[in-house]
C-alpha cells in the first residue's frame, strides 16, 4: 500500500526528485533511482558522460535529459521496438513511406532509411543472403487542388525539395512517387479538379471537409502503394497527433471506431498501415530535425477553425501543462480493444523464410479469440457499431443505399443535410471510394479458416 | 456579435416547432428558432423520455432529489415533479440536501431549497456534516486552508448523500447532473487514464449493487438549456460560487467542451455517445467492494476514505489520506496536483460524478 516505512527508495515523497526533472513522463523508462544529481549537474542520465544538450525548449519528452547521443539512440529505439515488436516490416516487404513534408514523416522517413541500410549492409556481409532486404519507396500527395489557389511556384519548389531530400538519402535508392489528390478521379486533369472542387465545396462543414481530405489522402496512398507493388504504407503518426486524433474522435462520436485508428498496424486496407512513430512525441521529433539539420517543409495549407484545429490547440495546451498528458491520453485509448485487422496478416506464403513466419506469428498481438466481421463505413471505412447498423437497416427503406451505410459521423458532417442533393454528391465522389461502398465488406475467409484450423483435416481447399 | 441581426431577423420568424407563436429563442442543442411554449415542452418530453427509455425509477419508488439549491437541482426539483403528476410515475419525491457548513455559501443556499420545499411540496430533509462528522466546512478549512479542501469535501459528501438517503428510506437518489458535466467527464477520464471510470462514467444509472443506486435525468440535458428553462421559468435558484472553490468552473475541460458547443453542439451529444460506444472490455479490474471496519460504509479498503480523513483531522494530522499515498490512488487522482497553478484541467473538484 502506501510507502511509509523510511526504507521505502521509491522516492515518492520526494518533491524535490520531481520537480528537477519535469521531463519524467510516463512513457519514459529512465532509471530511477540517481539520476535526480546527474540531471542537476548538467549530465546525461543515461550514458553519465556527456553533458545535456540544450535546445531552449526543454522539459519536453525526453529532451533536457539526455545528451544528443543518447537522445537519437532513445528516439531510434522507440521507433525500432514499435517495428519488430509488431511485425511491422519483414525482409520481403516493399515499404511506402507517406512523405508529407513535415518532421513526423521526414523522422519516419529517416529511421526507415537507416534500418533499410543497415539491413543492408548485413546482407552485403552475409555468406548465404538469406535474408533479403525490404525495399522503400516514398510517396508525397500534393493537395493543391484542394485547397485555396496558391501559387504553383511553392508547389514546384516543395517537390524539388523533396526530390532532393529522396535523392540525397544514400542507397539503396528509392523511388518517389508524386501524386496529386485529383488524380482520384478519371479525365483531363481540368475535370478531375473540378470534380473535386465540387465534391468538397458540397460539404458545408469545415470539420467534415478537412476529415473527407484525410479519408481522399488515405485513398490515395492506397492508390500508390497497390499500384506500384508495396507491401506497407508507414505513417508519420507520433504520440501528439495520435492524442489529438483520440480527442476528436470522441468529440465526433466515433468513440466505437476509435481504438481501430490508433494501433501500430491497420490492415483494413488492401495494403496495411503502420504506424512506428506511435511512441514518439512531435517535440521529439522536431528536435531531432533540428539537431540532424534534417530539412522538412512547410507547406502553406491554409488553416480554418474547425473541431480539428480547436482540439490542437487544446491538447498543446495540456502538454504544456504536464508534459506526460499527449503519452498519458494515448494509454488511455490504447486500453479500448482493438480491433482484429489490427495486426498484421499472417504470411501463408511459403516462400517466406520459415524464420520470418515465426517471427512475424510470435509478435504479432493476440485476439481475446473473438471473430469479428465488421461492417465499414464507405466514407472514412471506420467500423460501425452492430448496434448501429440495426438502427439503420430498421430506418432506411433501401440499406442498400450510399448515405445509409455511411457511420453517423460521416452521414452529420460530410454527407449533404439535404436529400436532394444526395445523389449530386454521390456522382462526384472519387470512383475507388464509390467501388469500395459497392463492395459488400465479405468476411474474410482465411481469418475464418485461422479460427477453424484445429479442426480441418486437409491443408487447403482445393485438396476437397 | 449579433446581437442586432439577430432581432432582425428573429422578429417575425414563426417557432420552427408550432409555425404558430414567435421564435422567442434559439434551442442551445439544435439551434433551432423556437417559442417559449414548444421550448418548455420539448426540454420537459426530452426528460420525460431518458426516463422511460431508461427506466429510471419504477411506480410507487421513494426518490430523494439531491438539491443543492443550483440551477440544476432546482430545475430536477421542479421538472420531475411536474413530470411525476402529468404522466402519474407515482413516485414520493423528496429533497434531500447536504449542509457542509460554509457561511456564506452553503447557508444562503440552504434558504433556497428551503423555499422550493414549500413551492414544490417535496420534503426536505438536511444532512449536515457537523452532525455527521462534527466538523462544518469552514473549520476544516481554517485547519488545512485552502489545500485540498475540495477533497475531504467531495468524500464527505458522497456519504453523506447515501446516509441521507438510507435516513429518508428512499429506492433511489436523483442528481442534477447535465450533458456538460458527463462529457466533461468523459474528457477528463481520457485525459487521465482512468479506462475504470471511463467505462461506467456515461451509465445513467450508477452503484446498483450498492445500497442506494443513483441516476441522472438530465444526462443528455445541456446547461445552457438547463439555464434557460430556470430562466423563463423564473425559478427561484442560487447561483453564487462556493467562496472555497471560486474559480471551479473554469477548468480547461470545461472551457473546451464550451468552445466546442460554440462551433458544434452536437459535440457534447457525440461525446456521450463516445463515452458509451468505448470498446472496453468487461473484465476491467473493479476494486473488490467491502465495508469500512469503522463505519460500515462500502470501502475498498480497510477504512473508507471519509474515516481516513476524518482520523487525521481528530488527530490534526490532516495530511493523512490525502496525496500521494499509492494506495489511495483514486482519490489521489482527483487532485493530481494541489499546486498553486492557476488552471487546473478539471472544473468540478467537488461534485465528481463518480459515486
Amino acid at each position: 500500500m502506501a510507502c511509509n516505512g523510511s526504507a521505502c527508495q521509491s522516492g515518492c515523497y520526494r518533491d524535490g526528485y520531481e520537480a528537477a526533472t519535469p521531463g519524467d513522463g510516463a512513457a519514459a523508462t529512465a532509471p530511477d533511482n540517481g539520476n535526480g544529481n546527474a540531471t542537476t549537474n548538467g549530465l546525461c542520465v543515461k550514458c553519465k558522460v556527456n553533458e545535456v544538450f540544450s535546445d531552449g525548449g526543454g522539459g519536453a519528452g525526453d529532451d533536457g535529459r539526455f545528451c544528443a547521443e543518447c537522445f537519437r539512440s532513445n528516439l531510434f529505439g522507440k521507433f525500432r521496438h514499435a517495428i519488430t515488436s509488431n511485425a511491422m516490416i519483414a525482409p520481403t516487404d516493399n515499404v511506402l513511406v507517406a512523405f508529407s513534408g513535415g518532421p513526423a514523416s521526414r523522422v519516419a522517413l529517416q529511421f526507415v532509411h537507416d534500418m533499410q541500410y543497415k539491413a543492408q549492409k548485413n546482407f552485403d556481409a552475409s555468406r548465404d543472403r538469406s535474408l533479403p532486404v525490404f525495399g522503400v519507396g516514398v510517396a508525397f500527395i500534393d493537395e493543391s487542388a484542394a485547397s485555396a489557389p496558391s501559387s504553383d511556384k511553392v508547389m514546384d519548389m516543395a517537390i524539388k525539395d523533396i526530390k532532393s531530400i529522396v535523392l540525397e538519402l544514400a542507397p539503396p535508392t528509392k523511388e518517389l512517387h508524386i501524386f496529386s489528390i485529383e488524380r482520384l478521379y478519371l479525365g483531363d486533369s481540368n475535370d478531375q479538379r473540378n470534380k473535386l472542387k465540387e465534391v468538397l465545396d458540397a460539404v458545408t462543414d469545415p470539420t467534415g471537409k478537412e476529415d473527407l481530405l484525410g479519408h481522399l489522402r488515405m485513398l490515395v496512398l492506397q492508390k500508390i502503394a497497390s499500384e506500384n507493388g508495396y507491401t506497407r504504407v508507414v505513417l508519420g503518426s507520433c504520440t501528439s497527433r495520435i492524442s489529438c486524433h483520440v480527442i476528436s474522435a470522441t468529440v465526433k462520436g466515433r468513440g466505437y471506431s476509435l481504438p481501430a485508428d490508433i494501433q501500430y498496424v491497420d490492415a483494413r486496407w488492401e495494403v496495411p498501415l503502420v504506424l512506428p512513430l506511435r511512441d514518439c512525441l512531435a517535440q521529439e521529433l522536431n528536435m531531432l530535425c533540428r539537431l540532424d539539420g534534417l530539412k522538412t517543409i512547410g507547406l502553406p495549407y491554409e488553416t480554418c477553425h474547425t473541431i480539428n484545429s480547436l482540439i490542437s490547440t487544446f491538447v498543446a495546451l495540456l502538454q504544456e501543462e504536464n508534459p506526460s498528458r499527449e503519452s498519458t491520453i494515448v494509454r488511455t485509448a490504447g486500453k479500448l480493444n482493438p480491433f482484429a485487422f489490427n495486426r498484421i496478416p499472417e504470411i501463408k506464403d511459403i516462400n517466406v523464410p520459415l524464420a520470418t513466419r515465426r517471427r512475424q506469428k510470435r509478435s504479432n498481438i493476440k485476439l481475446n479469440g473473438s471473430i469479428s466481421s465488421e461492417s465499414f463505413c464507405p466514407m472514412c471505412y471506420c467500423p460501425i457499431m452492430p448496434t448501429e447498423l440495426g438502427i439503420l437497416k430498421a430506418q432506411e427503406v433501401s440499406s442498400d443505399s450510399f448515405d445509409a451505410s455511411c457511420c453517423s459521423s460521416c452521414r452529420f458532417q460530410i454527407l449533404p443535410q439535404d436529400p436532394t442533393r444526395m445523389e449530386d454528391f454521390y456522382s462526384n465522389l472519387p470512383p475507388l471510394l464509390v467501388a469500395r461502398a459497392t463492395r459488400r465488406n465479405p468476411p474474410d475467409p482465411s481469418s475464418l479458416r485461422e479460427h477453424i484450423q484445429d479442426y480441418l483435416l486437409l491443408d487447403s481447399e482445393n485438396e476437397e | 456579435m449579433d446581437t442586432g441581426e439577430k432581432l432582425r431577423r428573429g422578429g417575425g420568424r414563426l417557432c420552427c416547432i408550432c409555425n404558430d407563436r414567435r421564435a422567442a429563442l434559439k434551442r442551445p442543442k439544435t439551434l433551432q428558432q423556437i417559442c417559449r411554449e414548444c421550448f418548455y415542452a420539448v426540454f420537459e418530453e426530452e426528460i420525460h423520455q431518458v426516463i422511460i427509455k431508461n427506466q429510471l425509477f419504477k411506480p410507487g419508488e421513494r426518490i430523494a432529489i439531491g438539491a443543492s439549491g443550483g440551477k440544476d437541482s432546482t430545475v430536477l426539483a421542479y421538472v420531475l415533479s411536474e413530470l411525476n403528476k402529468r404522466y402519474s410515475y407515482g413516485l414520493d419525491l423528496f429533497l434531500l440536501s447536504i449542509d457542509e457548513g460554509i457561511t456564506g455559501y452553503r447557508d444562503d443556499s440552504l434558504e433556497t431549497v428551503k423555499r422550493n420545499e414549500l413551492q414544490y411540496g417535496l420534503p426536505l430533509k438536511i444532512i449536515s456534516y457537523k452532525d455527521l462528522y462534527g466538523w462544518t466546512m469552514d473549520e476544516i478549512v481554517k485547519m488545512i486552508g485552502l489545500k485540498n479542501n475540495c477533497t475531504f469535501c467531495g468524500v464527505f459528501r458522497r456519504q453523506a448523500l447515501d446516509r441521507g438517503a438510507a435516513l429518508l428510506k428512499v429506492d433511489k437518489v436523483a442528481t442534477g447532473h447535465n450533458a456538460d458535466d458527463i462529457a466533461e467527464t468523459v474528457l477528463l477520464n481520457i485525459l487521465r487514464g482512468d479506462i475504470a471510470r471511463l467505462s461506467r462514467c456515461t451509465s445513467i444509472t450508477t452503484g446498483e449493487d450498492g445500497p442506494i443506486p443513483r441516476c441522472k435525468p438530465f444526462k443528455y440535458t445541456y446547461e445552457k438549456e438547463i439555464v434557460m428553462y430556470a430562466y423563463f421559468k423564473k425559478l427561484d435558484y442560487f447561483s453564487t460560487e462556493c467562496i472555497y472553490s471560486p474559480n471551479a468552473y473554469r477548468g480547461f475541460a470545461r472551457e473546451f467542451i464550451k468552445d466546442l458547443e460554440r462551433i458544434r453542439p452536437r459535440a457534447i451529444l457525440d461525446i456521450i455517445k463516445s463515452g458509451e460506444d468505448f470498446r472496453i472490455s468487461t473484465s476491467t479490474k473493479m476494486p473488490e467492494q467491502g465495508t469500512c471496519e469503522r463505519c460500515g460504509y462500502i470501502s475498498s479498503q480497510k477504512w473508507c476514505k471519509a474515516c481516513v480523513l476524518l482520523e487525521g483531522l481528530n488527530r490534526g494530522m490532516p495530511k493523512l489520506g490525502i496525496g500521494r499515498t499509492r494506495g489511495m490512488s483514486s482519490d489521489q487522482m482527483k487532485n493530481p496536483k494541489p499546486t498553486g497553478a492557476a488552471k487546473n484541467i478539471e472544473s468540478k473538484q467537488c461534485g465528481s460524478l463518480d459515486f
